[in-house]
């Protein structure tokens, strides 16, 4: 499992907020502002943050949906970000995405039979004979059954709709699916069905995913490694069960500290970050998370903090002072 | 092989209940009974434009022959809805009157929807100059009266009914295109448009797949209710001179020929009047009441 999937280096994604006169950008928006994250085969990564730190982006971005402003997407080795649309063609089937909107995914003039068809038609090396059969099997993957095919979206129930769309993105045997809050639409008990389906489907197909959402107990459960994003920034990335048990940044351990635990007797005092998201036009200098830090001192106001490696496998950080801080399994 | 046939089975059954589905809301659709008697209205309507000759009582008359021995007669049993100025029986004037509103309507209608739609598909779906191009254009001729354009038109090839529907025509269709371009702002931005994206199919395979499928049921539906606006407009155009050419029968021409005699021989210009206000309304009851029928 040492094998790199996909390897995005310093990117940065820039959408132009205000146009002067001249229609140059008087500001940017900056959603993605420095990544650089390695995705590796078989392997299914977590992205965590709060709404509007850029999650969404950096997905799209990777999956070339959004042109990124600088840095580059390699897949399988293919630096991704110059080739234009021919010559991206035959990468699309490689890499789907499941949305969080499951009903404005579902095209409503389309039976689920010609949603799939129409997918699996976009895998260069299908079987043209069978895509009925294909489409069967499709639908038993995701526990819908046959006479399901003949039927229009609006026929379906929200997370019957969703497992379509988790269908539709496995009709191509993409090396890559990008799921993009995919379950943040739907009701507690539909969310966990399609968890384990999820998970199911994981070891069955052995995916590659990355898996975007703003609820760190969905992330554990269906991931091995989580990346928590800030301000269009990666801060920290660590194995699921370390960053519960020792986060190292204190913005994860925030963020940790917010997750309601299911325990009626448990005194649960949830401690929430203090003051609010910066706006990603104009992010504060230095560390970005350094005006709602309780550790932060003068040198993360001035000094923005890199991303280094830590000791432990395929852990990273971005903190100038997490040496000296330590986390453990108490909360506050 | 055994197994296409029970998915064969299976499809066959699903077609069933679409067809069932479908039968049902068109019974209820039919059961108003505002719908009903517009949709019979205007089938009859259409029926005796379509069939003039054969429906009008005095087939030459509604073409314009005049009969001067038999001219201002109230209505009788010989003249159901007696007769102009020049003798000619209204009834057979209406018969044939109906041809200019029913197709000339028909025309603007579709030739507006046949220029605009692709043009706001093309506004829609192009990201910066064309639509803005586009939107410009649909603007200013929408500012022009379409009386100013007729006048325009015919001082260049002459009134008659085909100046009057190029001049409908010209500020029409722009509706259709801003319409259409909204919707295809819209669907645009749906996630089933992304879906295919990241399948690498291209721009246009998705606006023909995915997006214009999805914009027919508006534009039949403004087809509809088009039709009332447009019949007017053709009156409207007949009755001011810049449309259909006496001895030709139209009703706005009839009306503005029954004006003068309005206090002795009020039918002239009634009957023509009455006639185009039951046919307008009658489209936009079975307008509105399909428009009702595809939201349901």
């Amino acid at each position: 499992m040492g094998e790199v999937l996909i390897r995005t280096q310093s990117l940065r994604t820039w959408f132009p907020k205000r146009k002067s006169l001249l229609g140059k950008p008087g500001a940017w928006l900056k959603a993605v502002d420095d990544v650089s994250l390695t995705i590796y085969r078989g392997e299914c990564l977590g992205l965590a943050g709060e709404s509007g730190c850029g999650k969404s982006t950096l997905g799209r971005t990777i999956l070339q949906l959004v042109k990124p402003r600088s840095g580059s997407v390699r897949f399988d080795g293919t630096a991704l970000r110059n080739l234009d649309f021919r010559q991206l063609q035959p990468f699309r089937p490689r890499m789907q995405m499941v949305f969080q909107d499951p009903r404005s995914s579902l095209n409503p003039k389309m039976t689920m039979l010609k949603i799939l068809a129409e997918a699996i038609r976009a895998n260069p090396d299908h079987d043209g004979d069978s895509i009925l059969d294909q489409a069967v099997e499709l639908a038993d993957m995701v526990d819908l059954r046959p006479e399901h095919l003949f039927r229009y979206p609006h026929e379906f129930s929200g997370g019957q709709q969703q497992r379509i769309c988790i269908a539709r993105a496995l009709a191509t045997c993409p090396d890559f699916i990008v799921f993009d809050e995919s379950t943040s639409a739907l009701d507690v008990s539909v969310q966990a069905q399609i968890l384990n389906l999820i998970k199911r489907l994981k070891q069955r197909l052995g995916l590659t995913y990355l898996f975007i959402s703003h609820d760190l107990n969905v992330l554990a459960q269906v991931c091995e490694r989580i990346a928590v994003m800030y301000a269009g920034q990666i801060v920290e990335i660590q194995e699921s069960g370390r960053l519960f048990s020792s986060p190292g940044h204190p913005y994860t351990r925030g963020l940790r500290d917010a997750v309601p635990i299911a325990d009626p007797e448990a005194k649960q005092t949830f401690v929430s970050i203090k003051g609010e998201v910066p706006s990603l036009v104009d992010p504060p200098a230095g560390c970005r998370f350094h005006p709602r830090c309780d550790f932060a001192d003068r040198l993360c106001a001035t000094r923005v903090p890199e991303l280094q490696r830590l000791e432990r496998h395929r852990s990273w950080i971005r903190c100038h002072r997490y040496r000296q801080l330590n986390f453990n399994q108490e909360r506050r | 092989m055994k197994d296409e046939l029970k998915y064969k089975h299976l499809a066959e059954q699903a077609a069933r209940e679409h067809r069932r589905e479908r039968k049902i809301r068109t019974i209820a659709f039919l059961k108003r009974k505002s719908a009903a008697a517009a949709l019979l209205v205007l089938v009859l309507i259409t029926l005796a434009a379509v069939f003039a000759p054969l429906v009008a009582p005095y087939p030459d008359q509604g073409k314009g022959a005049v009969n001067l021995g038999e001219r201002l007669q109230p209505l009788s049993g010989k003249h159901l809805l007696g007769t102009d100025t020049f003798g000619r029986d209204i009834l057979s004037r209406l018969v044939y009157g109906a041809r200019v509103s029913i197709f000339g309507g028909l025309f603007i209608v579709c030739a507006a929807a046949l220029i605009g739609v692709p043009l706001g598909l093309w506004a829609g779906y192009s990201e910066g100059a064309p639509g803005v191009v586009i939107s410009r254009i649909g603007e200013i001729l929408i500012s022009f009266p379409a009386v100013l354009i007729a006048i325009a038109i015919t001082t260049v090839i002459g009134a008659g009914l085909t100046s009057a529907v190029i001049a409908l025509i010209i500020p029409w269709w722009p509706w259709y295109a801003r319409i259409i371009q909204g919707e295809v702002l819209r669907l645009k931005r749906m996630l089933f448009v992304e879906a295919a994206q990241m399948l690498g199919y291209g721009k246009s395979y998705i606006l023909f797949r995915h997006l214009l499928p999805n914009i027919m049921r508006t534009v039949m539906v403004m087809m509809l209710l088009d039709f009332g606006p447009a019949i007017i407009s053709i009156g409207l155009l007949g009755f001011l001179g810049l449309g259909t050419q006496p001895p030709n029968a139209d009703w706005g021409l009839m009306v503005w020929e029954g004006a003068p005699n309005l206090m002795q021989q009020p039918w002239i210009a009634i009957s023509p009047g009455a006639a185009m206000f039951i046919l307008v309304m009658a489209f936009n009851i079975f307008g509105d009441n399909l428009q009702d029928y595809l939201d349901g």
